[in-house]
């Protein structure tokens, strides 16, 4: 060390200097849950796809959500979306279009024919599902491609269950919905039609597991004070015979009794058959109403009628008699003892829907509750090698649930036939809105999708929301704000007043030079995704 | 006309990169073979804003100029804390002579280049607002009135940071520092408004940008390479040490700075305004101020809000100035 004094380096670059050693916290990389992947009961990686299709890489993103769900074009039309009520956009401008992003994926590949290779070694195993609904079917999908021979059997005359015969056309076409099983078909999948199950122990010879997922379709009756000349029907056979069958005669004044999703699908159909009044009868206030805004909206829009705070007393030949209810201080309906009648030449209800569980008669170990079957969290039920999913077991009726179900029982199913127990993988910390740096997104507000006009609405059974061109469809993909998420926009290498962030190149991310990092933390602060933390150094 | 704005790929052009965009519509600072003018190793404070400034300047000239140029460089932080004899963190060609005279010495490296006929090497010259405002003035002034092919790039943090945080001409109202202490901290009145003095001398080319927008700071770099003579770009590159922030906060307070309409963003040519980055989200003083502690004993007991109103009515002026808000 002969240098002069006060000099302490060589002459040369500043490189020699690690001020690294100056650091107390250290930024590190990390990957958040963003909200929508959160949200969705499939369990799609949404952010992930999104970020494929804004490159734009249509078929890769679809690919990305075929790993979780096999019925895009459904779903993009049918979901009601919880991964956008979650979306952090919502709370900047709006939630992204991911449904719509989603529809136009699908609607994609329906249109090019992509299909997904079975690669999986044949295992061996034959797995029987019962029910060919959004849940078998999501079923037979995973298992066939983990290996698995599957067979589908189901009592009706074409395979969807309440895909086909509970959801009208007009929301969701039928060729999309047939595209989208033969694709599951062809992949080696057997269905069996018309057949129903009414002995599974005996069903089950052969094979080494079963998934039941006969869905709820009986429509649930109430006591009403009726007339033998009333015309009563439930809104479930109503639809049914709609998809499959003669139309069902409604009149040209219908009511509705009840709030929910299948009451709003009922009034539109008995629209749509030619009723010049359609009127939903509900015991409490339109918030409180279990159906969803935008199904409501689009009935509203349709001319259908909302009687809150009403129920029906009696019905008898031409007319319904209402009665006017009022919230007490708990919000529930109690009866006012006021009256009101309504021309009615049907009443169609829809109280919700029961599950026919009389296979499981006989069977060892099952446990039934409040009408449905008990499940673990491995879906299975109390009986070994039998699972369940769906609408017969407790959760949230809808498609994209029924559809979750399936993809987590083939997982369980799996791995309980290859005698071991499937550990899904840890879940990463939220991202929540305010780990992110808004600045840098910039303004777009959302794309709306195109409706049809209402006079063919309230005519036909088209269908009434169209899907997204493909320009606004990557402008909606790209309205993304990665939550969570790294998406390499280079802020954390272009910020760093000390060079310490080492791009590593396209799909690589970044690295941090601890040699020269300060731990500042301009680079998490600025960081518009939120994907990198600061850790404090171990000394 | 400010920087030209990508229209919609997720960040636009907001973030210094974008992976949807081809490589010569990102910024200068997201190519993997930038410049790095000032690299690691310096010694600079955590979270510098000068550093980052000066970086993102020079990595832009160096671009504009295919790397033919000579940075002169006043006495500073800037100078200090990237050269302590032997060592050095720039990568271009550098000279430092004395704190007043970096426009006279630039002005003399283009004199000499002119003689040798290598006008292609262009000549940059920079300092921090001690070094420019104060004790460089005369120097600047008459490197302007002159007209000498030189951009020079003040690096504004507001006080002498290097020499423990003293008022400079550029500090402002109300800031603490050593020199200006509680409870009144720096006086009303003073200071100099160095780009609107620029204007005056009627030079090709006068710009302020801030380290808080990349794409606008490297656009008015660009810019001021496609004029000859005497042009002045002013970068207001927050300290975490002297305005008392966050080290993580640098970027932030830069663009509180111009979102509260303090710090105004706009170029002009031959003295006439020709562009303004408008506000995008247009933001009280208070915001800016209370992220400072350099500021904190206007928001003590009992707080001062007459020195706020005050701090708050120069923002108004200046947004009415400029036309910062649509």
């Amino acid at each position: 060390m002969d240098k002069p004094f006060a000099i302490t380096l060589g002459a040369g670059s500043s490189h020699a200097n690690k001020t690294g050693a100056w650091r107390t916290e250290r930024p590190v990389y990390v990957d958040r849950l963003p909200p929508c992947n959160h949200a969705c009961p499939a369990g799609e990686n949404i952010q992930h796809w999104l970020s494929l299709a804004e490159e734009p890489s249509y078929e890769a993103a679809w690919r990305q959500i075929m790993l979780d769900n096999p019925f895009p074009a459904v779903m993009g039309r049918v979901c009601y979306r919880p991964c956008e009520s979650a979306c952090n956009r919502g709370q900047l401008d709006e939630a992204v279009g991911i449904n719509s992003v989603e529809r136009f994926l699908g609607d994609q590949a329906i249109e090019h024919g992509w299909t997904v290779p079975v690669t999986a070694q044949p295992s061996g195993k034959r797995v029987l599902v019962v029910g060919a609904g959004p849940a078998g079917l999501s079923a037979a999908y995973h298992l066939t491609l983990l290996g698995h021979a599957v067979t589908v059997i189901d009592s009706g005359s074409a395979p969807g269950g309440m895909m086909r015969f509970g959801i009208p056309r007009y929301r969701l076409p039928r060729h999309v919905l047939d595209a989208e099983i033969q694709r599951i078909l062809d992949m080696g999948v057997t269905l069996e039609l018309g057949r129903t199950v009414t002995d599974l122990a005996e069903a089950m010879r052969g094979f080494d597991a079963a998934f039941l997922a006969v869905g709820a379709h009986i429509g649930r009756r109430a006591y009403l004070p009726a007339g033998d000349s009333a015309r009563i029907l439930d809104a479930v056979s109503v639809l049914r015979d709609v998809a499959d069958g003669p139309a069902p005669l409604l009149g040209r004044r219908v009511v509705v009794y009840d709030g929910g999703n299948t009451a709003m699908d009922a009034a539109r159909t008995a629209k749509r058959l030619g009723a010049a009044d359609a009127v939903v009868v509900y015991r409490r206030t339109r918030d409180r109403m279990p159906a969803h805004d935008s199904e409501v909206a689009e009935a509203s829009e349709e001319g259908v009628r909302m009687k809150w705070l009403s129920t029906i007393a009696h019905a008898d030949g031409e007319r319904v008699v209402i009665e006017r209810m009022r919230l007490d201080e708990t919000g529930f309906p109690q009866p006012t003892g006021e009256f009101e009648e309504l021309a009615a030449d049907s009443v169609v209800l829809a109280l919700g829907q029961e599950a026919d569980l009389s296979l499981l008669a006989g069977l060892p170990g099952i446990k039934v509750e409040g009408g449905i079957v008990k499940v673990g969290p491995g879906m299975m039920t109390g009986c070994p090698g039998v699972f369940a999913g769906g609408d017969m077991v407790p959760a949230e009726r809808t498609v994209t649930v029924a559809v979750g179900h399936g993809k987590k029982a083939a997982r369980h199913i799996d791995a309980w036939l290859r005698g071991g127990a499937h550990r899904p993988p840890p879940r990463h910390p939220m991202a929540g809105f305010d780990l992110l740096n808004t600045w840098y997104y910039s303004d777009a507000p959302a794309t709306v999708r195109p409706k049809l006009d209402l006079a063919r609405r309230m005519s036909t059974f088209d269908e009434v929301e169209g899907g997204l061109e493909e320009s606004t469809a990557l402008f909606e993909a790209r309205r993304c704000l990665s939550c969570g998420n790294c998406f390499e926009c280079d802020n954390c290498y272009g910020v760093c007043p000390d060079n310490a962030v080492l791009k590593l190149g396209p799909g690589l991310r970044y690295e941090i030079d601890l040699d020269f990092c300060k731990g500042c933390g301009l680079c998490v602060s600025e960081c518009p995704a939120g994907a990198i933390e600061m850790v404090p150094e171990v000394t | 006309m400010p920087a030209p704005r990508t229209k919609f790929y997720q960040v636009g052009s907001f973030a210094v990169g974008n992976r949807l965009l081809p490589p010569e519509q990102r910024a200068v600072q997201a190519a993997p073979d930038r410049g790095n003018a000032l690299t690691s190793g310096h010694r600079a404070c955590r979270g510098c804003g000068e550093a980052l400034g000066a970086r993102y300047a020079i990595d832009a000239a160096i671009r504009a100029t295919g790397g033919r140029m000579i940075a002169v460089n006043a006495t500073g932080c800037l100078e200090v804390f990237s050269t302590p004899y032997p060592e050095t963190a720039w990568q271009v060609s550098w000279i430092h002579s004395l704190f007043g005279n970096a426009p006279a010495v630039a002005t003399g490296v283009a004199a000499a280049l002119k003689a040798k006929g290598r006008t292609d090497v262009r000549v940059v010259g920079q300092g921090g607002d001690g070094g420019t405002v104060d004790i460089g003035f005369a120097c600047l002034s008459g490197m302007f009135e002159r007209g000498d092919d030189v951009l020079y790039i003040c690096y504004d943090n507001q006080a002498y940071m290097n020499t423990g945080v003293q008022r400079s001409g550029a500090t402002p109202p109300a800031a603490r520092t050593a020199t200006t202490p509680v409870p009144g901290g720096n006086a009303f009145g003073q200071g100099k408004n160095a780009p609107l003095i620029a204007m005056a001398h009627e030079i090709p080319y006068v710009a302020t940008a801030t380290v808080a927008d990349l794409r606008d700071l490297e656009y008015k770099v660009r810019r001021a390479m496609d004029f000859r003579g005497a042009r002045y770009l002013h970068i207001l590159v927050p300290c975490p040490l002297g305005w008392v922030t966050d080290a993580c906060d640098t970027i932030r307070v830069a663009r509180l700075a111009t979102e509260s309409g303090l710090f105004p963003v706009f170029e002009a040519e031959g003295g006439e305004v020709t562009g303004v980055t408008r506000i995008r989200r247009r933001i009280p003083v208070d915001d800016y101020l209370r992220l400072q502690s350099r500021y904190a004993h206007l928001f003590a007991d009992p707080p001062r809000t007459d020195v706020i109103a005050r701090i708050q009515a120069s923002a108004d002026r200046n947004i009415r100035r400029f036309g910062l808000v649509d």
